[in-house]
């Protein structure tokens, strides 16, 4: 079990980059096939199962802080001997990008596979590059292959160093100090990229040696996978050189994003600076007090309902509404019919056909329209009106395609209508007959209209002559 | 207009206040009384009286936001630090009931990063669950940082567990994880705040917007408006502990500025 404990530290270290960190579902089954190579002889299922309670154990699940608690004593300076709490974690679950849960190993985790303890990254990498080129001379590769792991888990926690505080940065750029700090770790950083390259380069030139000139099978298998493990590493490297080098670019566009907003109009509390600072400082026993002011007051009212239980009862009594699947049935709203009385007596429609009726060749004036229609009808003139008016605006082109013989038209030509009832312009109203584009000159059939019109108005400007 | 009708009418705007997710606009009663609260000095008094009788205390009446009302801690519409702890499934222990308050305050100090946003009517803020999650944690790895640096970074005391500071306890618990049937943690630091983020949405104090990052949500003109109160309310008991000091006016107000020479120094 303790072995696969490792080993699952192992795979969630090296699935770690920049980015995310290892899937669950990817270390479960990568760390069943491991424990099949433990037990062969045991099913799939209960690998599965075996590498899904290491997992969990490793994240101690079930635990309100997924972590681990070592208890241990020791004598305080002023001589009192003294129980502390180590809290710390192996594995842990962070949220992905894509809103998944991946794995990411702790310090503490990285620290049990170097074997060591509270190292400095720099000298650490430093004592393991000579190593490792010291192994690879004297030929001792399995050495050389657990030191090269080594190189490896250092460089990727020095890329979780600059990962996090870039993080810090695009939240707030004070809170990470860019002007000596972040300027001097990139620098190292970059320092301990250059030196690496160079290093595992001629790390791999050894190695690759090795590989070639190895006398037995296993010195090449593992010359070989130390070959790989090295080629990781530069990979690695460069991963890390170029978010090095994106560093500064996106510490000042967070910082154009931030620094450079809208200044202050007036200044209020300072939630960060004077509120959670000094509450996140605060002991836990003070805290509680402090805080549960701030809750109370932000978190808004809480009304509770007041019930009578006469309103109970009704509410209790109540049948709920039946809802039908499909809504319910829509009914056919029942219209009914409303019968339009004519506005004029059906006799006056008569007149008016009879009226209207004109010959072609034989246009007339509205006012004598009128007259004739007054002795016919007394609501026959109103009606004549209506009509004529509609007239003025006739439109000719529905009509052609219609294919009616005449239309009739009302044309002003400016004399002035008098009449006891009505005012306005006294309309020559003429029917107008139409020249079917065949008879026509061939011009189309808007020609051949304007045509036949302008010889029918001929008539009505003689009339007006006349009069 | 008699003096009952003035105090039933000065009763129905306080009652307003206590439907947070009312606005004047929508509704023409409110908007009349709140037109009266601000035009009437003697409608104003009463309507202040009702409030105080209640317990309650009124922060802000405007057309925007309509009457926000904050509770004291004696009033029946407190809302309990206990209460609400134990209702969201915690052993309701102090350190539980001090991370619950902590996700509160972390996503207010998101929410208006700046002393500027918190005074400016028409600012408002957005936040997410993870953002507001990444935000504590952040702050509580640079108290670590701070502590270690000054070689006070020592483990806490086993037998004294309320001496732990919090910060410690903050960075103890997970920041999220999954449970057997596929659900999120919600004893993880991301559940506790995402908890906080609903809750306060389901007061109309927060809108949520999507659901990106664990939850988007942006602020109400209420909430600033309780934040403004709560942060002074706070701000007087850290005061009581002897831990913020008034200083010049100034104060530790100030933020970094950065003058051409430090840029050109990157």
């Amino acid at each position: 079990m303790s072995e696969l404990g490792l080993h699952a530290i192992d795979l969630v270290t090296l699935a770690m980059d920049f980015d995310a960190g290892a899937s669950p579902e990817r270390t479960v089954e990568d760390l069943s096939r491991y424990a099949a190579d433990q037990a062969p002889d045991r099913s799939a299922a209960e690998h599965e199962h075996a590498a899904g309670w290491v997992l969990e154990n490793l994240l101690n699940v079930g635990s309100a802080d997924r972590g681990f608690r070592a208890v241990y004593g020791m004598t305080g300076t002023d001589g009192r001997y003294e129980r502390r709490d180590f809290d710390f974690r192996l594995l842990e679950e962070v949220p992905g990008a894509d809103g998944g849960i991946y794995l990411r190993a702790s310090n503490e985790a990285v620290n049990v596979l170097v074997g060591a303890l509270e190292v400095d990254i720099e000298s650490a990498q430093i004592a393991a590059d000579v190593r490792l080129e010291t192994l690879i001379r004297r030929g001792r590769l399995s050495d050389a292959q657990a030191a090269a792991q080594a190189a490896r888990y250092r460089t990727i926690q020095y890329g979780e160093m600059l990962r996090q505080r870039l993080e810090a940065t695009s939240r707030d750029v004070r809170t990470v100090d860019w002007l000596t700090a972040m300027p001097t770790f990139i620098a190292e950083a970059l320092e301990h990229i250059e030196a690496r390259c160079r290093a595992e380069n001629a790390i791999l030139v050894n190695i690759t040696e090795a590989r070639d000139t190895a006398d037995t099978p296993v010195r090449k298998q593992q010359a070989a996978a130390l070959v790989g493990i090295v080629r990781d590493c530069l990979r690695r490297h460069e991963q890390l050189q170029a978010a090095l080098q994106n560093a500064g670019r996106r510490f000042r566009a967070e910082q154009d994003r931030q620094t450079f907003a809208p200044q202050p109009m007036r200044a209020d509390l300072d939630l960060h600076a004077q509120l959670l600072q000094p509450a996140l400082a605060l002991p836990v026993r003070d805290a509680d007090g402090v805080l549960a002011a701030y809750f109370t007051r932000v978190v808004g009212l809480a009304v509770r309902p007041a019930l009578r239980l006469a309103d109970l009862f009704t509410l209790l009594v109540t049948p709920p509404a039946v809802r039908e699947a499909l809504g319910s049935e829509i009914e056919e709203p029942e219209l009914s019919e409303v019968a339009e009385v004519p506005r004029f007596p059906e006799e006056c429609y008569e007149h008016l056909e009879w009226l209207l009726d004109l010959d072609v060749e034989a246009p007339r004036r509205l006012s004598g329209l009128l007259e004739e229609a007054r002795e016919l009808h007394p609501e026959l003139p109103l009606l004549v009106v209506v009509r004529v008016l509609a007239l003025a605006a006739q439109e000719i082109g529905p009509a052609v395609r219609h294919g009616a013989s005449s239309v009739l038209l009302a044309v002003d030509d400016g004399t002035v209508l008098s009449d006891p009832e009505f005012a306005g312009a006294d309309l020559i109203v003429a029917r107008a007959g139409l020249i079917t584009p065949a008879e026509g000159d061939g011009a189309g059939p808007e020609g051949a209209v304007v045509g036949a019109l302008s010889r029918d108005l001929m008539p009505a400007g003689r009339e007006r002559g006349a009069a | 207009m008699s003096a009952a009708d003035t105090a039933a009418e000065a009763s129905r705007l306080v009652g307003f206040g206590l439907r947070p997710k009312l606005v004047p606009s929508r509704d023409d009663e409110y908007r009349r009384l709140v037109r009266r609260f601000r035009s009437d000095d003697e409608f104003a008094t009463v309507t202040a009286a009702v409030a105080r009788g209640l317990d309650l205390v009124i922060l802000e009446v405007t057309e925007r936001t309509g009457v926000v009302v904050a509770s004291t801690e004696e009033s029946v519409f407190a809302i309990r630090m206990t209460d609400y702890a134990r209702r969201t499934g915690g052993d309701g222990k102090a350190h539980e009931r001090v991370l619950h308050a902590l996700a509160h305050l972390g996503a207010a100090t998101l929410a208006f990063p700046r002393p500027a946003d918190l005074a400016d009517e028409t600012y408002l803020g957005r936040i997410t669950a993870q953002g507001v999650e990444a935000f504590v944690r952040q702050a509580s790895t640079a108290l670590a940082e701070t502590a270690t640096a000054e070689g006070a970074d020592t483990d806490p005391s086993s037998d004294r567990p309320g001496l732990e500071a919090v910060w410690r306890v903050y960075k103890r618990r997970a920041q999220t994880g999954a449970t057997g049937d596929g659900r999120k943690l919600h004893t993880s630091t991301t559940g506790i705040v995402s908890k906080a983020l609903a809750f306060l949405a389901d007061q109309g104090l927060l809108v949520r917007t999507g659901d990106a990052r664990g939850g988007t949500y942006r602020t109400t003109p209420r909430y600033r408006a309780q934040v403004r109160e709560a942060g002074a309310i706070m701000f007087d008991e850290l005061l009581a502990l002897g831990i913020t000091e008034i200083t010049d006016g100034t104060g530790t107000l100030t933020a970094v500025e950065w003058s051409p020479d430090d840029i050109a120094k990157l």
